[in-house]
Order: C-alpha cells, then sequence, then structure tokens
C-alpha cells in the first residue's frame, strides 16, 4: 500500500506538538519507536488516536521491560499502537524509576488497556494510576514479588526433584 | 409414567383453579441475584478460565474473570533460552495451530537478522500455516457444534484433522506441537510423500466439509442457538483490541496478512470474509468462509510453488548441513558456534505480526546481541479479547455464555501464556 | 481370519454347562476395568491430543470409557492431561477428593508427571506432589496410541487389584502423606 504519512512526518508532528515532553526517537526495523515522559502517556494516546491525519486508533500491546543497570530509569512500559486506515505501526517507551513506578493508565482511552496494565503490573510492578481494578492476573494472589525482574530466577529454589547441577545451574 | 399422570393431574387442577384469580407480580415477591461458579474446571469451558457470574435468575446480569490457570511464565523461560530452543515454547501458545506460531518467531528473528528468505521456504511456510489455520478453524467450529449438542460434527471433523496431522508428521515427524521449520527458512524439503498427501486432502475434504457445513449452517436449531446471542459491535471490539475471525465477524475488514503482508501473502488471491452483526453465527460463519479461502491459498501455492532453496543463508542459527560438517571446517566450526551459542546477534528491538488462529499474534523481541533474547513478549490475541467476555454475555442467558465462550475461541495456553 | 481375533484370557476358575466360578475379586476386577469412566481433566496441549484419542480415530470408547464423566462424583478414572500450575493445584485437589473410592489416576504427559519442560516458579513439577498417581504417559504430547496404551495398564492394575486394598494401612499411609483423610 502506498503510504505518504512517513516515519519523519510522524516524529515532526509529535515534536510539535508536545514539545520536550519527546525525550527521544529512533527508526528501526521498519518502525519508529518514540521515548516519552512517563505523565504525558495518555495525553500523548488521546493527541494520536483523535489526530485527523494520524489516525492511530488501535492499541495493539502493552508490556513492560527492566533495565537494572540504568539508573533511574529502571522499568520501562512499551505501548504499541497502529493505525489500521493508514497502516502505520509506532512505538512509544516511558521509563519510569523503580523507587517510584507510576503512569498514568490509559483505560479511559481503550479497554483493551485494562488487562494489558494489569499483566505488566504482575510482572514488573509498575503501578499504572487511575486504573480500576490493579491486581494480579496471571500469577497467585499471594505472591509477593515480581518475577519478571531481572534479580529474580526462573526456576522455583524451593523444589526438591531436580538437582540443579545436572542442569547446568 | 405414574409422575407424568400425577403432574398432568396438578397442572390440570391449576389450570382451572387459578382461572379467576391474577398470578402474583413479581415484586411482591423477595428476589435476589445468585452466584453462579462457571469453571475452572468445566466441560464447557474450553481450557481453564474462572467465571464468576451474578445471575437474575436465568439471565446474566454481571461475571468476574479469573484466569491465569495455566500461567507457565513463556516471557521468563524465553530470557533463558537460546533463540532456537524458543521455537519450541512459540509451540505452546495456540496449540491448536501450532505451525503459525513457529512461522512467526522464525520470521521475527530474520526480521531482526535481516535476512532474505528464498520464495520456495516462503511458499511452503504459507502452506504450511493454512493448514494450521484449517486445524484450528475446525476445532472452534466443531466445538461450537457439541456446545449446542451437535456431537457428529466433532466426530467427523476430527478424522480430517488426524489428515492434516499426517501431513505435518510427513512435514517434521510430530502432530500437534510441531517445531516445524527453522530460523532462515525449514530443515528439509517437501518430499514426494507431502505433495500427495497435501494433494488428495484438497481433493477430499471440500467434500466432507460440504457435510458438516450442511448440518450446521442451515439447521433451524442451530440458528435459534447463535444468531443474536453474544453480541458485539465493531467499535467496542475495535475499542477491546480484537483482532482476526472475532473482529472480522463484527464487520472490520483487519487481516494482517493483508495490511502488512509476510512471507509472500501479497501473492496469493483470496477473500476476506466480513460479518455483519458480531454474533456468535457470524463467528462460525466467518470461520467457515476462512477455512474454504486457506483451501484455495494451498491450491495456489501448490501450483505455483517455484524452485530453489529451502533455507536461507543464516549462518548464526541455520545449521549446516552434515556433510559439510564432516568435511568442510569452516562448517564444523559454525556448527559449534551454533550450538554452544557463541554466535553474534545484532542488538535492537523488533516488533513482528502474524494472522494466528485467532488473531493478530506478534513478538516483541529486544535482543543485546547475546545468546538469548533480552526481552520477549508475546501479543497473544485471546488475552485482549478474552476481556470483552462479560460485556458480551450481560443480559443473555447461561447456555449463551457457554456457546459465545466456545465461538470465541479462547486457547488456555494462549490466554495464559 | 479367525486367527487375527484374540481372545482374552478368562481368569482361573471353574466352568461348566452354562456358568463360570471365579473369585469374586477377579469378576468385580473385570467388570470395572471394562467400565472405566474417565473425567478428562484438559489443560492444555495433551488435552487436544486427548480429545483426538477420544474422537473416532483412536477411539477410547471401546475400552469401556464410553461416557466421559465431568462430575467427579460419578467418574472412576481422573485423567490429567495437560500442565497444572500452582494455582491450578487446589483445584485439582479438590477434584480429586470429590471422587469416590476405587479411584485411579492418570497422568498424562510430561507436565503432568513432573512440570514437563516448564521447569518456572509458576508451574507444579508434577501431580504426585499433591495426589497420589498409579499411571504416567510421558511425551509432550503423547500420541494416542500412548494414552490408550496408559488406559491399558490402568485396566491391568484394576484388574489385579485386591479387594481390601481401599482399606490397608499403606493405601491410609498413603493417602495422608498427601494430607488426605
Amino acid at each position: 500500500m502506498e503510504n505518504s504519512i512517513t516515519h519523519e512526518f510522524i516524529a515532526e508532528r509529535l515534536q510539535e506538538a508536545f514539545g520536550d515532553r519527546i525525550l527521544a526517537s529512533e527508526f528501526s526495523y521498519d518502525m519508529l519507536s518514540v521515548e516519552i515522559e512517563p505523565s504525558a502517556i495518555v495525553d500523548i494516546l488521546q493527541w494520536l488516536r483523535d489526530d485527523r491525519i494520524l489516525k492511530f486508533r488501535f492499541l495493539t500491546d502493552i508490556c513492560g521491560s527492566h533495565y537494572p543497570d540504568h539508573k533511574g530509569k529502571e522499568l520501562c512500559v512499551i505501548y504499541h499502537v497502529q493505525s489500521m486506515e493508514n497502516n502505520l505501526r509506532l512505538r512509544l517507551k516511558a521509563f519510569v524509576p523503580i523507587e517510584q513506578p507510576e503512569i498514568p493508565s490509559a483505560t479511559s482511552l481503550y479497554s483493551s488497556a485494562n488487562w494489558m496494565e494489569r499483566e505488566t503490573f504482575d510482572f514488573y510492578g509498575i503501578n499504572f494510576t487511575g486504573h480500576p481494578g490493579l491486581t494480579r492476573i496471571l500469577n497467585a494472589d499471594e505472591m509477593d514479588y515480581f518475577p519478571l525482574r531481572k534479580e529474580y530466577p526462573l526456576e522455583d529454589g524451593t523444589r526438591t526433584d531436580k538437582v540443579d547441577e545436572f542442569f547446568g545451574r | 409414567m405414574t409422575e407424568t399422570t400425577i403432574m398432568d393431574q396438578t397442572t390440570e387442577h391449576k389450570d382451572t383453579a387459578l382461572v379467576e384469580q391474577t398470578p402474583a407480580p413479581h415484586t411482591d415477591l423477595h428476589t435476589e441475584y445468585t452466584t453462579l461458579n462457571f469453571g475452572p474446571t468445566h466441560p464447557a469451558t474450553h481450557g481453564i478460565f474462572q467465571n464468576i457470574l451474578t445471575m437474575d435468575g436465568e439471565i446474566i446480569v454481571d461475571s468476574e474473570q479469573t484466569v491465569g490457570y495455566i500461567h507457565r511464565a513463556f516471557e521468563k523461560i524465553a530470557e533463558r533460552r537460546p533463540f532456537y530452543q524458543i521455537t519450541v515454547l512459540t509451540d505452546r501458545l495456540n496449540y491448536c495451530s501450532a505451525p503459525i506460531n513457529n512461522m512467526g518467531w522464525h520470521m521475527t528473528v530474520e526480521k531482526l537478522l535481516n535476512v532474505e528468505i528464498p520464495k520456495r521456504a516462503q511458499y511452503m511456510r504459507v502452506i504450511i500455516m493454512e493448514l494450521a489455520r484449517i486445524a484450528d478453524h475446525l476445532i472452534c467450529n466443531s466445538v461450537i457444534g457439541v456446545d449446542t449438542g451437535a456431537l457428529t460434527g466433532f466426530t467427523y471433523m476430527f478424522q480430517w484433522r488426524e489428515k492434516i496431522y499426517d501431513i505435518y508428521e510427513e512435514i517434521c515427524g510430530a502432530r500437534l506441537t510441531t517445531n516445524i521449520g527453522r530460523i532462515g527458512g525449514l530443515e528439509r524439503d517437501f518430499n514426494n510423500q507431502v505433495y500427495s498427501k497435501i494433494d488428495s486432502f484438497l481433493k477430499e475434504f471440500p467434500k466432507a466439509f460440504e457435510e458438516f457445513c450442511i448440518l450446521l449452517e442451515r439447521n433451524r436449531i442451530f440458528f435459534d442457538r447463535t444468531v443474536g446471542t453474544g453480541p458485539i459491535s465493531g467499535e467496542r471490539a475495535l475499542n477491546y483490541g480484537f483482532t482476526g475471525p472475532n473482529l472480522r465477524a463484527a464487520g472490520i475488514d483487519y487481516d494482517v496478512r493483508v495490511m502488512n503482508p509476510y512471507s509472500s501473502y501479497q501473492d496469493f488471491e483470496f477473500d476476506i470474509p466480513v460479518g455483519l452483526h458480531g454474533d456468535t453465527y457470524d463467528r462460525f460463519m466467518v470461520r467457515q468462509a476462512e477455512i474454504r479461502e486457506s483451501l484455495k491459498i494451498i491450491r495456489q501455492a501448490l501450483d505455483n510453488m517455484p524452485q530453489g532453496k529451502y533455507y536461507a543463508d543464516v549462518p548464526e542459527f541455520y545449521l549446516p548441513p552434515k556433510e559439510d560438517v564432516y568435511t568442510k571446517m569452516e562448517a564444523l566450526i559454525w556448527h559449534f558456534k551454533i550450538v554452544m551459542g557463541e554466535t553474534e546477534v545484532p542488538k535492537g528491538e523488533v516488533y513482528h505480526a502474524v494472522e494466528g488462529g485467532n488473531g493478530e499474534l506478534g513478538f516483541y523481541l529486544v535482543s543485546d546481541g547475546g545468546r538469548t533474547p533480552y526481552k520477549l513478549h508475546f501479543r497473544r490475541p485471546c488475552f485482549v479479547f478474552y476481556q470483552a467476555f462479560p460485556e458480551m454475555i450481560r443480559g443473555g442467558m447461561l447456555s449463551d455464555a457457554v456457546i459465545t465462550l466456545s465461538s470465541l475461541n479462547v486457547i488456555a495456553g494462549e490466554l495464559d501464556a | 481370519m479367525s486367527s487375527d481375533i484374540q481372545i482374552a484370557e478368562a481368569p482361573p476358575g471353574y466352568s461348566g454347562e452354562g456358568f463360570f466360578a471365579t473369585s469374586i475379586d477377579k469378576a468385580i476386577g473385570l467388570a470395572r476395568a471394562n467400565s472405566l469412566w474417565p473425567l478428562p481433566f484438559a489443560t492444555s496441549c495433551c488435552g487436544i491430543e486427548f480429545m483426538a484419542t477420544m474422537a473416532s480415530n483412536y477411539d477410547l470408547a471401546r475400552f469401556g470409557s464410553e461416557r466421559m464423566s465431568f462430575s467427579p462424583r460419578q467418574a472412576d478414572l481422573l485423567i490429567v492431561a495437560g500442565t497444572i500450575a500452582k494455582k491450578m493445584g487446589p483445584v485439582l485437589k479438590k477434584v480429586y477428593l470429590q471422587m469416590a473410592e476405587p479411584r485411579w489416576v492418570l497422568s498424562v504427559g510430561a507436565c503432568a508427571s513432573s512440570g514437563g519442560i516448564f521447569d518456572t516458579y509458576s508451574v507444579l513439577q508434577g501431580i504426585d506432589r499433591i495426589i497420589p498417581v498409579d499411571v504416567y504417559v510421558p511425551g509432550c504430547p503423547p500420541r494416542p496410541e500412548q494414552i490408550l496404551e496408559g488406559i491399558l495398564k490402568i485396566q491391568e492394575l484394576v484388574k489385579n487389584e485386591p479387594l481390601r486394598r481401599r482399606n490397608s494401612p499403606e493405601y491410609k499411609a498413603l493417602l495422608t502423606s498427601y494430607g488426605i483423610q
């Protein structure tokens, strides 16, 4: 499909509309990836949805990531949005510090964000303010740590039937 | 026998006795909502997820969902496994159409490595993926039939799934969790047996499929049960992140194979079936139509299969042929590097989506140049659209909830990952 | 053609004109073994292979398991097919406790037998952590023929089970080791 909207155009428009809340942008593997200020996420998603030219009206995915080496920006929330009319995809990344991992929730805009944010909270402990019911979704409710963070091991340390030496751990 | 005559007598008395009286209005009776636990082990939930339904008699007022009963921590495991060992995990996502997940993962890594796959391998991949799509839709549709009481469709269509399993076994050796293909193409070429099996499948399956269609598509009882149950409109579906047959049944023609074509899908001619109301009947019919479209695609791919190699030159992951490993030094070194995990992978992040059996299956891969991914996230379509289930069943009856759940085709492996 | 048909061995006993006498536990064992009603506790991929076993090609009904009971109260055999996560463990135990004696458990697949490829924090490493298991069928997923062999082995166990086994001290000790009264 012939597309007149280029990635430079999207990056420019975002920069015009949000100024210094856009921290960086990068284009790799056919997708524009924009790093933003966490507090601006709902405004940016709404602007992308309502913009007459861009029309990013579909929230594809929300996930998280943990970079223990970036001090002050350890946890990352990654949003993938999509414009079906223009056949475009965009990635938004918001870094939050691990001491206070808070970011506004996108559930007011997209109902699909509900469970995706719960899953990100379950795995990384990121607090989505304004979420209607932020509880664990996939792990057991009694779990008291956030398992996908890098410091926790994959295996259950209390199991007795597997000898770690034989498995190279 | 005696019971029915006593009942008849009492109803008779009732009719004659109450002829002058007016029945008591409902507001005089004290009613409350009941709570009904639907799952996690229930014959009608195909997979383990729990719904606690609040009901007003037979009408559902609200429902609260609990998922995670089969959470296997795929994303955490993926951070510890080399790239070629993650194919095994992707098998177990949507296990009814495992080859699609395998191919999607391979395409993601190939995107990261910027590798161009030969046309022949792409066509072979298309054939395998469309067979998987037929298998997935066959399970879903026959199970919709089972939930309305038509068990015959299930036994007939499972016979044809065995034929598809036969084809997989010929290609890769496994029936269900196939681990088909390698990063860079396929591990072996299709031999003559594969071609003859696919050919005979394409010749015989449409006739048997017509029998299944005649059984259900225009069946009055099936109509009454499925038309108007579990409806969702196009805008609500988009807001809830629906993709795949469920979204197309609601009227939006979004298909990843057409929007972002991968693996030469642009070479094939096929239609995208779209429904009108987004109810169970539309989802059933969209899947039926998609089975026919998949048969067309397989026929086109078979007829136009190009000659060439069945794998690309991906030295980081594709094991060199054994004859070369035993005779050439370079191949031996590459073999060693791949198995011991010392190959170099570019750093970067890539998102690739394929059209799975249930919708857009996305892979978000962050690589830091190491042996294993730094982060891998699966965008699972079932997880995203299952959130809409309470809204779809509100105001309907319990048996409608059962049918809506089976028509959504929620696979527990993909839901929890 | 008659050489293709194998007649099953009758248990030892006296036979005469129109009657056959054997010990009561052998007779009960035969009756139970050939009419096991399974409860398919299918969670994931092994569940689909189990569905294929139930379907027409590898028919399970010819071994007596005609009626899949989904209510544990009416089932003899609990077939656990698929991964059991730690969240699901209490549910599985509840279903097992609701079954009436005599009950047997068949663990189908690598995940149910030992956790399979999922050696993670959220997966129960084998259902024998929480309930006693009679037969394990390995495989990922096992072919329908293997599942049928598992059922045949259960039938062997059922045929040869002494009548007082469920009241014996060893069995009671086994159940208390799982915390089941």
